[in-house]
């Protein structure tokens, strides 16, 4: 209900300015079903290696339509005992970390974003710019120190160790900050506070609420994110207790290449994401090009 | 905030103080307590390591010898004598120019193309979208298939051109050529989009005044569109810089076997970062140290490159002002 309401009223600043445009001839029709086909090509060619055997993939001419072979190719790649990695426990492992982390850093932001939004403390500003400082920090580049730290805490192995150091965002409490001050008055704050609410109490049964259609956007993207990395998980994880990510590029180090079992591996571990982008995708451009317009 | 500091009715008044005072509390407190986790976790896992890389690009740390000795900028001096890492860093400068320069220009015209009144708008821009949801494991893994010499569905189709079966794994630029096209398909959408988000941002009086000066759509486009996106345009390049010169996932991926991180038989697509990640995690040395020069090496390299966009890019502006 909340996210109908903010579409409305971003929908007509945004219409007039498309006055302007003309009618697209065909050529743009044409050279944009050139590029959706481009887009959409290598995972749907994913999908044809997936559904044939090994054999299928050295013909020639090449085969260009799915075959029948998908659930056997299924059934080697979760058959622990034929594959070189655990591929069920990798994708519980990314579906708990991933979960996590957007939990988390939706909550996490929320909370600093309502800070930085509504209430008043000392060093305010210094400290909100602080926080967009973060986000210039390479942190990639400290992965050995890192990597240290987390066998000092016993965590190299373990999945606290790709999920704490993503708790929390400089752009998710950004975001969250720019919709709460443009998004939420101040009387429906006070309101609040005279019926008797605490801080927490305002964010709880304000500001909560009221940022669903932001967090949902944010919770897209930082699950895409999350689901996606590759680097930290692999340093810091490995084989043994994969994400789907670490997971699939270690069906693709054996001695053959087994390009039927990979690219079935790969089709399984982009599968979720792509069925979230078909049901919710027009939320996440939105959230893209907001984040653009602001950034 | 606290309006119940005003005097009281007596009867009420403990209750009232006990309130007013958990009140002042919770008013001065509640917001360092709701910033604290950000800023905890930057401080821990982000800020803590930055710094300690400095000191651990100092030392001759491995991961098997925990007692470390300080040994100055010995590191250093030997990252600038090492001619692997030099040819990290011709890679990683080469692929990422020939990845983002095409890859920008490419978002620029899709946006071009998508800012127009559309039908299926949506249907088109999740499509443009449609590579950044697939993760860069995914995209690397599907092209190196395509990429294949034998059997790639690439050289197939270049040989319906004539062109015989290139091994693209194998050649230097080859390789480079391969691996930016995995790095165009997959980002070029995405900053079509910020483009696009931009574009819609650009006051339709400019256009009429283009109009009524008789700029056609081309001329209207490089002088209008363009130079009003500069800010959006210096964004996309920064980033792409800091993101492009980390390349790791593409060129690790592509390699047969995996393992080495060592980007091919004669390093022809080792990057900085798989050099630094050979050095820490893939091969025998485990040198913590020496890596973490490497780090510092990167960091310094992103922030001249990011640097010297700036100056090129701003420079294009007052050419075409």
């Amino acid at each position: 209900m909340a996210s109908v309401a903010h579409a409305e009223r971003t929908r007509p600043r945004r219409r007039p300015l498309s006055r302007r445009l003309g009618a697209p001839g065909p050529f743009t029709y044409i050279f944009l079903i050139i590029v959706a086909i481009v887009s959409a090509f290598p995972l749907y060619w994913s999908l044809v290696v997936a559904s044939h055997d090994n054999s299928a993939v050295s013909a020639y001419p090449p085969v260009l339509t799915p075959g029948h072979e998908l659930f056997h190719n299924l059934g080697r790649l979760f058959n622990s005992g034929e594959v070189n990695v655990d591929f069920w426990r990798a994708l519980i492992n990314s579906t708990i970390v991933a979960s996590t982390v957007t939990v988390a850093v939706v909550f996490f932001s929320a909370l600093a974003g309502f800070a930085f939004a509504k209430l008043r403390f000392r060093g305010r500003k210094l400290l909100f710019v602080a926080v967009i400082a973060t986000m210039l920090v390479p942190v990639q580049l400290g992965v050995i120190p890192l990597y240290i730290e987390m066998i000092h805490l016993g965590w190299a192995n373990h999945l606290q160790a790709v999920i704490a150091p993503n708790l929390a965002t400089a752009f998710g409490v950004f975001l969250m900050r720019q919709y709460i001050v443009g998004s939420v008055p101040d009387e429906l704050i006070d309101a609040a506070r005279v019926d008797g609410c605490y801080t927490f109490g305002v964010f709880w049964h304000v500001i909560l609420p009221a940022v669903r259609p932001v967090a949902a956007v944010l919770g897209l993207l930082t699950f895409m994110t999350t689901w996606n990395d590759f680097f930290w998980p692999l340093v810091v994880l490995g084989p043994r207790n994969p994400t789907v990510q670490v997971a699939v590029s270690t069906l693709s180090s054996g001695y053959v290449e087994d390009y039927a079992l990979v690219l079935t591996g790969t089709f399984v571990s982009i599968l979720p994401l792509l069925v979230v982008f078909l049901v919710l995708g027009r939320h996440i451009i939105s959230g893209i090009m907001r984040g653009a317009v602001k950034g | 905030m606290s309006e119940h500091t005003a005097v009281e009715p007596s009867v009420v008044r403990p209750r009232r103080r006990l309130r007013s005072r958990l009140q002042r509390v919770d008013s001065t407190a509640s917001p360092y307590l709701y910033i604290s986790p950000f800023f905890v976790l930057f401080g821990i896992f982000g800020l803590f390591p930055l710094g300690y890389t400095a000191w651990v690009a100092l030392t001759d740390r491995t991961l098997l010898n925990p007692d470390t000795h300080f040994v100055g900028l010995l590191n250093f001096t030997n990252l600038i004598h090492d001619s692997y890492f030099w040819n990290a860093v011709e890679n990683t400068l080469g692929i990422w120019l020939i990845a983002t320069v095409p890859q920008l220009l490419i978002a620029l015209w899709l946006a071009h193309l998508l800012n127009t009144k559309l039908r299926a708008r949506t249907f088109f821009r999740m499509a443009v979208l449609l590579p950044q949801v697939t993760s860069l494991v995914a995209v690397a893994l599907i092209f190196t298939q395509l990429f294949s010499r034998q059997y790639g569905l690439v050289n197939y189709g270049l040989g319906a051109f004539g062109v015989s079966h290139i091994d693209w794994e194998s050649g230097r630029l080859s390789s480079w050529i391969a691996l930016s096209v995995m790095v165009t398909w997959r980002w070029a959408g995405y900053n079509a989009l910020i483009y696009l988000a931009a574009m819609q941002g650009i006051p339709e009086e400019l256009y009429e005044a283009a109009a009524i000066d008789g700029a056609k759509s081309w001329k209207q486009f490089r002088h209008v569109t363009v130079p009003m996106l500069r800010p959006t345009i210096i964004f996309t390049v920064i980033v792409s810089t800091i993101g492009g010169l980390q390349l790791f996932t593409e060129p690790y991926l592509f390699e047969p076997l995996k393992q080495g991180a060592t980007g091919g038989s004669a390093r022809q697509y080792q990057t900085v970062v798989m050099y630094l990640y050979e050095k820490a995690f893939a091969g025998t040395q485990f040198d913590f140290g020496y890596a973490a020069a490497i780090g510092w090496a990167l960091f310094l390299l992103i922030g001249v490159i990011a640097f010297v966009n700036l100056l090129i890019v701003r420079r294009i502006r007052s050419v075409e002002h």
